[in-house]
C-alpha cells in the first residue's frame, strides 16, 4: 500500500491540525479540569455544562457557532483582522480550532478525573516536609495526575483527528488547506473509483490512532507505576 | 523546647479541644479512636486551621487566633509521621526519604538512614514495601527534613509484633537520642506508658 503525494499531504495536514489542536487546547483543559476538580465557587454546575455542550450539540453547530464568533464581522474574526490583520477561515488554523473545541471536553474529563485521584494526603504530607504549594504541585500533583493528562491529550488528538461535522461548517473542506483525512475520505467516497483511496486514508486513520494509544499507554507504563490508559 | 497547645475546633458534630502545658520530652496523646486526636496533630502541623486558641513549640508562635499568626504548613518545620506511611508512590525510597532534605540542613543523612536500618531499601518501589519498612522510610523522610519537633499518628498501627518492638525501640531511641519535642498520638495504654513522659487523657 503506498501513498501518493497528495494522500501523503493530507495525512501530515491532518497530524499537524491534530496535533496542534491538542497543545493548544491543553493549557486549557488542565485550568478547568482544574477548577472543576479542586474549585469551590458559584456557577461551577453551569461552566462544567458549558465545557461539556460540544459533546452533546451536533457538531454541524458547533462549527456554525465558531463561523459566527471568527467570521470577520464576528466577535473574536473581528479582534484578529483588526489587531493582526489574520482570518482563520477557510484555514488549516481554523481547522485546528475547530479540532480543539470537539477535543476540549473529553481532554477536560479524563484530567478531572485524574487530578480527582490524586490522593490530597500526599500534598498534605509534602506541605508538611517542606514544599511549598508549587514544589508540592509539580512533584507530587502533577507526576501523580500525568496517566491522566496522557489519557486526555490521547483521547483528544484522536477525536481532533475524527473531527468532521464542525470542520467541515467551519472552514469548509479546502484541498491542501483545511482537508483532514475524515474531511478527504468523505470526498473520496463521493467520487466514482475513489475506493482505492478511502481504503488506504482509512487504513492510515486507524494506525494513527492505534500507535498514538499504544504510545501513551507505554508513557504511562514508564510514568505512572501502574497506572494504566488504557 | 516542649509544646504549648490549646486549640479548639468544631469538625461536624464533634467538638475537639486538647490542652497540653509545656514539658519536656514526649507527650502522649491518649485517647479512644475517633475522638479528633489525629486532627489535633493536623492543627499543629499546620493541615488545619483551629476555630480558637494557640500552638507553641519552644518560642515558636506556629499559631495564634488572638494575634492573627498562623504559619504555613512548610514554613513550621514539623516532622510528621502520618499514621499510614504516605510515602510518594511515584518516588523510589531514596527520593521519598530526600524530598524533605536540603543540602548544608544540619541532619547527617547517612546516621539517619542508619538508625533507621534501611539502607537496602532505598532502590525499592513504596509499593514493595511491607509495612514496617515503610513506616521506618516515612520516619527517616520526617527526620531528615531537620525538624523543630516530631508528630508520631499511632506509629506502632497496623504492624505485626515483631515490627512494634522494631519500632517502639528505634522511637525510644529517637526520644533519647536526638532531644527533639515528640506529640505521640495512641489509642494504647501500654504504648502510651512505656514512650510517654506525660500523658494527656483525650476525648473521654
Amino acid at each position: 500500500m503506498v501513498l501518493s503525494a497528495e494522500e501523503w499531504g493530507i495525512v501530515l495536514l491532518s497530524l499537524k491540525v491534530g496535533g496542534v489542536a491538542v497543545l493548544a487546547v491543553l493549557p486549557l483543559a488542565f485550568a478547568l479540569a482544574w477548577l472543576l476538580a479542586r474549585g469551590r465557587f458559584p456557577g461551577k454546575l453551569l461552566l462544567d455544562a458549558l465545557v461539556h455542550l460540544p459533546l452533546v450539540v451536533p457538531p454541524v453547530v458547533t462549527g456554525w457557532m465558531l463561523l459566527l464568533a471568527f467570521a470577520p464581522a464576528g466577535p473574536i474574526g473581528g479582534l484578529l483582522e483588526r489587531w493582526f490583520g489574520v482570518t482563520v477561515l477557510f484555514r488549516w488554523s481554523g481547522a485546528a480550532i475547530a479540532a480543539g473545541v470537539m477535543a476540549l471536553p473529553l481532554m477536560v474529563r479524563a484530567i478531572r478525573l485524574s487530578l480527582e485521584g490524586v490522593d490530597r494526603r500526599l500534598e498534605q504530607a509534602a506541605r508538611s516536609l517542606g514544599a511549598g504549594p508549587v514544589r508540592t504541585f509539580a512533584t507530587v500533583t502533577l507526576p501523580l495526575a500525568l496517566p491522566g493528562v496522557l489519557a486526555g491529550s490521547v483521547l483528544g488528538f484522536a477525536r481532533a483527528l475524527g473531527e468532521f461535522g464542525a470542520t467541515i461548517s467551519f472552514v469548509s473542506n479546502v484541498p491542501g488547506e483545511t482537508e483532514t483525512l475524515p474531511l478527504a475520505i468523505y470526498s473520496a467516497l463521493q467520487v466514482p473509483g475513489g475506493e482505492g483511496q478511502v481504503l488506504r486514508l482509512a487504513a492510515v486513520s486507524i494506525a494513527i490512532a492505534f500507535i498514538a494509544l499504544l504510545a501513551s499507554e507505554l508513557v504511562a507504563r514508564r510514568t505512572g507505576r501502574g497506572n494504566h490508559v488504557l | 523546647m516542649s509544646f504549648d497547645i490549646d486549640v479548639r475546633r468544631t469538625l461536624g458534630e464533634t467538638e475537639i479541644a486538647c490542652h497540653v502545658e509545656p514539658g519536656a520530652g514526649v507527650t502522649v496523646l491518649f485517647g479512644p479512636s475517633g475522638a479528633g486526636k489525629s486532627s489535633v496533630l493536623n492543627m499543629v502541623a499546620g493541615l488545619l486551621r483551629p476555630d480558637a486558641g494557640h500552638i507553641r513549640v519552644g518560642e515558636r508562635t506556629l499559631f495564634d487566633a488572638a494575634t492573627g499568626v498562623d504559619l504555613k504548613p512548610e514554613a513550621r518545620r514539623a516532622g510528621y509521621v502520618f499514621q499510614e506511611p504516605r510515602l510518594f508512590p511515584h518516588l523510589r525510597a531514596r527520593a521519598n526519604l530526600l524530598y524533605g532534605w536540603r543540602k548544608g540542613a544540619a541532619v547527617d543523612v547517612d546516621r539517619v538512614i542508619d538508625l533507621l536500618g534501611i539502607a537496602h531499601l532505598l532502590d525499592r518501589w513504596p509499593r514493595t514495601l511491607s509495612g514496617g519498612e515503610a513506616k521506618r522510610v516515612a520516619i527517616g523522610r520526617a527526620l531528615l527534613t531537620d525538624p523543630a519537633f516530631l508528630l508520631l499518628d499511632e506509629p506502632l498501627a497496623s504492624l505485626d509484633r515483631a515490627r512494634r518492638e522494631e519500632i517502639l525501640a528505634l522511637l525510644e531511641r529517637l526520644r533519647d537520642g536526638i532531644g527533639l519535642p515528640i506529640l505521640l498520638v495512641t489509642h494504647d495504654r501500654a504504648e502510651a506508658e512505656r514512650l510517654g513522659d506525660r500523658i494527656v487523657a483525650f476525648g473521654e
